[in-house]
């Protein structure tokens, strides 16, 4: 066997060897990155993609007649509406009588459609005995076929759509009555068993009561704690065993925390369950070792040149912490009530465990209210087979998201300023 | 109302230390300048506003708390005899009645039936017990701070006095905090133990077969239950494990890529983004597993010809798997970069390659850091419910093929009590012995993970 010559110009083939596994390892960690990074952005790009539908709502333009003798009841709330917008159908799809093709006709609208007339006409009574030209909502199935989301080619027994609904949706369509609106409901309605009707409103509010217990309760009690057991408390095994507790906690499954405020605040308490109130206490449970070590870390970041400095000059020890301290570890402890609180406000396992998975068609009112949380409200339409829900739950996603993005630029923007707050420490 | 009262209270309060801090600046006027005052006026002031707001407040809060329920004790007693002596259920019954006819009450004609009369007294009376419990916090708040605003003078140690308070409240915010961990902690076990009254403790940690469902009526086929805990754990296993199989080399290689080879300026832009990713809501995975990755292992499935259930392990596996690299990437990445430089620039100038250095030096050194990270990524993929209560099955199959459906731990809380208004049967008693299983599990996990990064810690401290 001969040996290779040995040349320091010229890597040897051990050496070649070596520096393609060198490659090999850097392309492995680009790879990697690679796939984590657009492993998430394909799932947000595919939930943004499934949104976009949602945001719209595709209306038929109708030549409602406010007749008088629709409204001969005192009451004009007992007026049939429905009635008006199957004749405001009529007269642009003639010539249906069969009760049943009747009943099609007026399946294509949603029963949103009549509320709707309702409303005008509270608002303003004048209205009953003209004509006016309205764009009223058209049901989840004509919304779908207006997305370009429905299958024609589908055998007509498996179809959500009858053949004599698709002729009419093409006559319609050809006279320019279909075009899509942006989706105010969504943005103002609260939860409903009908796709183009259900919005997140009543969920968004559900989440801000509950986000306010969560805060009212977990920053006072959270940094109060963190105050004391940085500052004040001895340092023994009690204050140890504390410490332990409170960073392991930080580890517990949320899911337990909604076991824990099952057993005791709703069953020691009989606190009203499904509520902002109790969701609020349980999350704040959640949260608070969050805020502790966030805290401590900030109040602990602090140089202690700064306490001797007020110590020396005869502040008492509450004086240089109020005063020193606190001023200046405030950012710290902030981003960490920031951090636990937008963890609260996604989080939904543990108030699965709380029973809040009931339908609540209201928008809650106070914190005592029945209500839903923005989370809660993606897992209960993400499990709803009915047309439309699945573009409802992403666009759902992408508001949560929204209000996520927010509060960790705002984190991001208060931990700039800590850092510089300090540019001597560590 | 009550925010009226609220805020009436608060001015006052504002009031008490404005008179506190004048009536300290008087004397010290009086007896030649702020020196010869014990504190300062604001001290005096807060002092004074603490002595009236600490009983106002408490007075007003407990009668917003209880004003209906003391109401309603008096108006319970002034009801006919034999309403009264009713059994508890049906006393309760019309105790809700009773509170219902009271929202929306008219004056009572003379021939009214009881219970109307008695829902328009609970109105008067829940009225006039908040006017009386206001009333009475203005009356103990002003009382407590005005025979205190006598006893100002130059030597009350007023600073002293509040910072023994603010202490107070310090310590007994941490007392809340950690009583109520502690206490709910107990009751969790108390329902435990409850559960092994009803199954012991062999069945559930050995038993192999999991059907929870409780008599409807005694005598019923399969009445008893069987509460075999171990398809349960094994679902959970097979899920955790598939996760961490795809999230370990996927997260450990972009730490890796983190913290070696990325320019420290890609490093400070991907690492929040990154830590941003760790915070996105679970609910949001669970819902892609169920629209994209379930459907696609489906698909799969049909074109390999293999039989697939629609709610696999495999795809909740995977989405959990997802979920949990920012994590491991995260952590692991401030392991690696803890590491001390010197050890880098060593093996380099002994003439190692950056692999060989990366495999060799700086990963054995980062290890307890590393493996800290992983543990506490496993512990989050075991502790994961809405990803599996979504993707993942309900029925404890004691399997191991991924393919199909598997329950796991946190599902069956969910199933077994989610809201259950009362807990004495086993299967809603399960679920606590579940979740002090699944506590204990994540408890042991992260002590492990706790320590281990803390010796790591100690190892670089010096000589960094």
């Amino acid at each position: 066997m001969a040996r290779e010559k040995m040349s320091l110009l010229r890597p040897s083939t051990a050496l070649r060897r070596r520096y393609r596994r060198d490659r090999l390892f850097l392309l492995a960690g680009r790879l990697a990155v690679l796939a984590s990074f657009s492993t998430i952005g394909l799932i947000f790009l595919a939930i943004l993609y499934t949104s976009l539908p949602a945001f719209t709502q595709s209306c038929i333009r109708l030549p409602v007649h406010f007749e008088e003798t629709a409204f001969s009841d005192e009451n004009i709330d007992r007026a049939n509406y429905d009635l008006l917008v199957a004749q405001a159908l009529a007269r642009v799809i003639p010539g249906v009588t069969d009760p049943g093709e009747k009943a099609d006709l007026l399946g294509m609208m949603s029963p949103g459609a009549a509320w709707q007339l309702q409303r005008m006409v509270d608002s303003n009574p004048k209205r009953i005995g003209t004509v006016e030209q309205l764009w009223l909502p058209a049901n989840a199935d004509i919304d779908m076929l207006r997305k370009g989301k429905f299958d024609r080619t589908t055998p007509e027994r498996l179809r959500r759509l009858s053949r004599l609904q698709l002729k009419w949706y093409d006559q319609l369509n050809a006279e320019g009555r279909i075009k899509r609106h942006f989706n105010r409901v969504f943005f103002t309605a609260s939860n409903s068993t009908e796709a183009e009707l259900a919005g997140i409103y009543g969920a968004v509010k559900g989440s801000l009561l509950t986000m306010f217990i969560t805060l009212v309760l977990s920053f006072p009690l959270g940094a109060g704690t963190a105050i004391y057991l940085q500052e004040f408390a001895p340092r023994n095994r009690l204050t140890t065993t504390i410490n332990v507790t409170i960073s392991n906690l930080a580890a517990v499954p949320p899911i337990l925390y909604g076991l824990l405020g099952l057993a005791v605040f709703i069953n020691l308490f009989h606190l009203p369950r499904a509520t902002p109130l109790v969701a609020g206490m349980v999350l704040s449970l959640m949260t608070f070792p969050t805020i502790i070590m966030a805290s401590r870390n900030a109040l602990a970041a602090v140089p202690r040149s700064v306490c001797d400095a007020a110590l020396a000059l005869g502040a008492s020890r509450m004086q240089s912490i109020t005063h020193h301290i606190l001023p200046a570890a405030m950012p710290g402890i902030l981003t960490g009530t920031l951090l636990g609180l937008a963890q609260a406000f996604g989080e939904c396992a543990p108030l699965l465990m709380l029973g809040m998975v009931a339908f609540v068609g209201n928008v809650p009112a106070g914190i005592t209210d029945p209500a839903t949380v923005l989370p809660m409200q993606i897992y209960l339409w993400a499990d709803n087979p009915g047309q439309g829900f699945p573009e409802k739950t992403a666009a759902a996603i992408v508001i949560m998201m929204l209000f996520l993005v927010i509060v960790n630029t705002v984190v991001l923007w208060l931990r700039r300023k800590f850092e510089n707050s300090h540019p001597h420490t560590s | 109302m009550s925010l009226y009262i609220f805020l009436l209270l608060t001015l006052l309060t504002s009031i008490a230390f404005q008179l506190g801090r004048m009536r300290a600046l008087r004397i010290a006027a009086r007896s030649g300048g702020l020196r010869k005052l014990h504190s300062l006026p604001r001290h005096y002031g807060s002092y004074m506003a603490l002595r009236f707001a600490v009983p106002a407040f408490i007075l007003a809060g407990l009668t917003a708390l209880f004003a209906d329920n003391i109401a309603m004790h008096f108006v319970w007693n002034s009801l006919p005899e034999q309403l009264r002596i009713l059994p508890e259920e049906q006393a309760k019954l019309l105790r809700q009645v009773i509170i219902h006819t009271s929202v929306n009450p008219s004056a009572p004609g003379s021939n009214a039936s009881a219970i109307v009369q008695a829902g328009w007294q609970l109105k008067q009376l829940t009225v006039f017990t908040l006017r009386l419990g206001w009333a009475g916090s203005l009356l103990i708040g002003t009382l407590s701070a005005g025979l205190f605003l006598k006893k100002i003078d130059s030597t009350l140690p007023a600073r002293l006095a509040m910072e023994k308070f603010m202490r107070g409240i310090l310590a007994a915010c941490t007392g809340i905090v950690i009583f109520t961990t502690f206490a709910i902690i107990a009751s969790v076990a108390m329902e435990t133990f409850r559960f092994f009254q009803f199954v012991s403790p062999v069945e559930f940690f050995f038993g192999h077969t999991w059907s929870p469902q409780t008599a409807m009526h005694a005598g019923q086929v399969g009445a008893s239950g069987h509460f075999g805990a171990l398809p349960v754990i094994g679902g959970t296993l097979m899920i955790t494990l598939t996760a961490m199989l795809i999230a370990v080399p996927t997260g450990l290689l972009t730490a890796i890529y983190f913290s070696e080879y990325a320019s420290s300026r890609r490093r400070q832009v991907l690492k929040p983004i990154l830590e941003t990713l760790a915070g996105i809501p679970t609910v949001v995975y669970g819902f892609f597993a169920v629209f994209a990755v379930g459907p696609f292992i489906g698909r799969l499935g049909l074109l390999l010809d293999v039989e697939t259930s629609t709610e696999s392990a495999l795809a909740a596996g995977v989405v959990i798997g997802i979920m949990i690299i920012p994590y491991i990437s995260s952590l692991s990445d401030d392991a690696i970069h803890a590491v001390p430089k010197r050890l880098r620039e060593g093996s380099r100038g002994l003439g190692a390659t950056r692999s060989e250095t990366i495999l060799h030096i700086v990963l054995p050194a980062a290890m307890p850091g590393i493996i800290g990270s992983l543990l506490l990524a496993l512990s989050r993929a075991a502790g994961e419910t809405m990803i599996v209560v979504m993707a993942a099955g309900m029925a404890g199959n004691f399997s191991f093929n991924p393919l199909k459906s598997a329950t796991t731990v946190t599902v069956q809380m969910v199933n077994l009590v989610g809201g259950a208004g009362t807990f004495n049967t086993p299967s809603t008693l399960a679920a606590f012995a579940l979740g002090l299983l699944l506590f204990l599990f994540t408890l042991t996990v992260n002590i492990i993970a706790l320590h281990i990064v803390r010796r790591y810690h100690a190892r670089y401290q010096e000589g960094m």
